[in-house]
C-alpha cells in the first residue's frame, strides 16, 4: 500500500465519526421533513400519503404574509446588525486607554445564555413598569405607558431590537478583526499625504471592510432567518400573530399544535429559502477569496 | 507600543467624540444588564409601582436570598446546564479534533464538497427539524433524558468547532508531519505526539466557545424534547418564576445573574485566548 493512499485512508477514518454523527442527526432528519411534508402524520398512529395537500394548505392561509414578514423581520435586524457592529467596530478600534477592557464589555449579550437576556429586554418592554416605557415618560416624549409587547407595529420592532442585540458582539468583533488586518502602511501612506482621520475612514477602511461586511451579513442572514428563541419568549408569535415568522408559525404548527406533516411542509420551504441564503453565500465568499478555496 | 505612531495621536475633541461613540455603543450593549441588576435589588412592591423609578430605594440582596426558596430546583437547573454542556464540548472535541485534523493535513478527493457540507449544517438550525428530531429521539428512548439535549446539541456544534480548529492546525508547518514521517511514525502517532500538543491553544479556544454554544443553546431543544423538571437547564427553569399570577421578576434577574456568573467567571480569566482565536479564525476565513 503506498504511502499516498494509506494517507487517505486515515484521512477518512478521522473524519468517519463526526461525518455519520451529522449524518445522522442532520441528514437524517432532513430527508424525513421531506418525506413526513407529503403525509399527514400527527399523534394519530396510522399516517397516510397526502401528496401535495400540506403545501396546497400552506398557500391558502396566511403564510404568504408569513413569509413576507419573515423577510422584513431579517432584513432590519440584519442591516442594524451590520451598522451598530460597524460603528461598535470602528469606536473600539481607536487607540484610547481603555479599549480592551471596552472590547471585553461587548461580549456578554453573546455569551450570556440567550434566554436571560430576553427575559431582561421583556422587562424593560414592561408597559407599566419598565425601563423604557418609564424613561419615555418621565422625558415627555409619551404621554402614557406603552407596552411595548402588547400592539403588533411594536412588537415588531421589540423583537427586532432585542436580535440586533444579541446579534451585534459577534459582528462587531469580527470587523475589529477584518480593520485590524487592514495594512497599516496604507494608512501611513494616506496620513503622509495629508489624508484626514474622516477621510482615511472613507476611502481605506470602509472599503476595505466591504468583504467581511458582505461576508458577515450573509451568515448573520442565515442565523437570523433562524432566529426562534426572542421570538417565542418575548411573544410566542403574537399580539395576533404579529410577529409570527416562519420558524415561529412552523413550530407553532407542528409542536404546537402536533400537525406534523404540516409542519414539515413549512419547514421544507425554510429549507429551500435557507439552501439560496447557503448558496449566494458560497458563491459570494467564493468570488471575494477567490486564491483561498474553502 | 511603546512610543505611539503619530498617526494614532487625537486631537482632545476626537478623544471626546470616540468616548462618546463608545458610551453610546455600550449603553446599548449592556443596558438590559444594569437594568437587570437593579430590578434584582428592589423590592417586588416598588417593582410594581408607578411613576418608573431607575435607581431602588432601600434595595437589598434579598431576593438573592428569596430565590432559593420560591423555586428550590434552581441548584439542580445550574448544575443540568454545566452538566449537559460539558458533556457537549466534550462529545464535540472527540469528533471533531481527528476530523479537523483530517480538513488541515491531508488531500483527497471530494474534500471540499465535505467541508462545505459541514458548513452547510450550521444553517439549519435546530429548529427547522424539530419534528424528525423529536420522532427520532422518541424513537432512541431518549425524550425527557439528558441526551434528548445532548444528542442535537452536538451535532449544530461541530460545523464551527471544525472550522475554527481546521484554520488553526492548517497553521502548523507541515515539516512536523514530514519529519515525524521520516522517522518512522505511524499517522496516529503523528496526530497523538507531535500535532496534538501543538494544537493545544487551539484546542482550548474551540472547547471555550462550544462550551458558550452549549450554555447559551440549550432553549429550544430543553422546551421541546425534555418536560421533566429534574433534567431541566437553567434557560427553561427560569420559567420556574412566572408564577400563576405574576412574574417574581427580582427573583427571577437574581436568578439569571446567578446563573450567569460561573460562565462569566470562565470568560473573565480566558478572554486572551478567546478574542484572539476567535478573530484569527475569522479573517482567514
Amino acid at each position: 500500500m503506498s504511502a499516498q493512499k494509506s494517507a487517505v485512508i486515515f484521512a477518512w477514518i478521522l473524519l468517519l465519526p463526526a461525518v455519520l454523527y451529522v449524518l445522522a442527526i442532520v441528514a437524517y432528519p432532513l430527508v424525513d421533513t421531506f418525506i413526513l411534508s407529503f403525509t399527514d402524520a400527527s399523534l394519530r398512529k396510522v399516517t397516510n400519503w397526502v401528496g401535495w395537500v400540506n403545501y396546497e394548505k400552506i398557500f391558502n392561509s396566511t403564510f404568504a404574509e408569513v413569509i413576507l414578514r419573515t423577510f422584513i423581520w431579517t432584513f432590519f435586524s440584519v442591516a442594524l446588525k451590520m451598522i451598530i457592529g460597524t460603528f461598535g467596530a470602528v469606536m473600539l478600534n481607536a487607540a484610547v486607554p481603555g479599549r480592551s477592557l471596552f472590547r471585553l464589555l461587548t461580549m456578554p449579550p453573546w455569551i450570556v445564555p440567550m434566554a436571560i437576556g430576553i427575559f431582561m429586554w421583556g422587562w424593560m418592554y414592561n408597559g407599566q413598569f419598565g425601563m423604557i416605557s418609564g424613561l419615555l415618560q418621565r422625558f415627555g416624549l409619551v404621554d402614557g405607558p406603552v407596552a411595548f409587547l402588547a400592539y403588533g407595529s411594536t412588537a415588531f420592532w421589540a423583537t427586532i431590537v432585542t436580535d440586533v442585540w444579541i446579534g451585534v458582539p459577534l459582528v462587531t468583533i469580527y470587523f475589529l478583526a477584518a480593520i485590524q488586518s487592514i495594512p497599516k502602511d496604507l494608512y501611513e501612506a494616506a496620513w503622509t499625504d495629508g489624508a484626514g482621520r474622516w477621510y482615511r475612514f472613507r476611502r481605506i477602511t470602509l472599503p476595505l471592510m466591504v468583504p467581511a461586511i458582505i461576508t458577515m451579513s450573509m451568515l448573520s442572514l442565515i442565523a437570523t432567518f433562524n432566529s426562534f428563541d426572542i421570538i417565542w419568549i418575548l411573544t410566542q408569535g403574537g399580539p395576533s400573530g404579529e410577529t409570527t415568522t416562519m420558524i415561529i408559525d412552523t413550530y407553532q404548527t407542528a409542536i404546537g399544535s402536533k400537525k406534523y406533516g404540516e409542519g414539515a411542509a413549512r419547514a421544507v420551504l425554510i429549507c429551500i429559502f435557507l439552501s439560496l441564503f447557503c448558496l449566494a453565500y458560497f458563491r459570494v465568499t467564493r468570488r471575494l477569496n477567490p486564491e483561498k478555496r474553502a | 507600543m511603546s512610543s505611539r505612531p503619530m498617526i494614532d495621536r487625537y486631537s482632545w475633541w476626537e478623544i471626546i467624540l470616540i468616548y462618546c461613540g463608545i458610551a453610546l455603543f455600550l449603553f446599548f450593549v449592556l443596558s438590559p444588564f444594569v437594568e437587570g441588576f437593579l430590578v434584582s435589588l428592589k423590592p417586588l412592591s416598588q417593582l410594581f409601582s408607578s411613576p418608573y423609578r431607575f435607581w431602588p430605594e432601600n434595595g437589598s440582596f434579598e431576593a438573592y436570598r428569596t430565590m432559593w426558596i420560591s423555586v428550590p430546583g434552581f441548584g439542580r437547573y445550574i448544575f443540568n446546564s454545566f452538566f449537559i454542556s460539558i458533556i457537549v464540548t466534550a462529545i464535540v472535541l472527540c469528533l471533531v479534533i481527528p476530523a479537523s485534523y483530517a480538513f488541515a493535513k491531508f488531500e483527497f478527493r471530494g474534500m471540499g464538497i465535505l467541508l462545505g457540507a459541514f458548513l452547510t449544517v450550521n444553517m439549519f438550525s435546530g429548529a427547522v427539524l424539530l419534528i424528525p428530531l423529536f420522532r427520532l429521539m422518541r424513537t432512541m428512548g431518549v425524550l425527557n433524558t439528558y441526551f434528548a439535549m445532548i444528542v442535537p446539541g452536538v451535532a449544530f456544534l461541530i460545523p464551527s468547532a471544525i472550522w475554527l480548529l481546521r484554520t488553526y492546525m492548517i497553521r502548523i508547518p507541515q515539516e512536523l508531519n514530514e519529519a515525524a514521517y521520516m522517522d518512522g511514525a505511524s499517522h496516529f502517532y503523528t496526530l497523538r505526539r507531535v500535532i496534538l500538543p501543538i494544537a493545544m491553544p487551539g484546542i482550548i479556544v474551540v472547547a471555550i466557545t462550544t462550551f458558550i454554544g452549549a450554555y447559551a443553546q440549550q432553549f429550544i431543544f430543553a422546551l421541546t424534547f425534555n418536560s421533566k423538571t429534574e433534567y431541566m437547564p437553567l434557560p427553561v427553569g427560569l420559567f420556574a418564576y412566572f408564577g400563576k399570577q405574576e412574574v417574581i421578576w427580582n427573583e427571577l434577574m437574581a436568578a439569571s445573574f446567578v446563573g450567569i456568573a460561573p460562565a462569566m467567571v470562565v470568560i473573565f480569566f480566558l478572554q486572551r485566548y478567546l478574542v484572539g482565536g476567535l478573530t484569527a479564525g475569522a479573517v482567514k476565513q
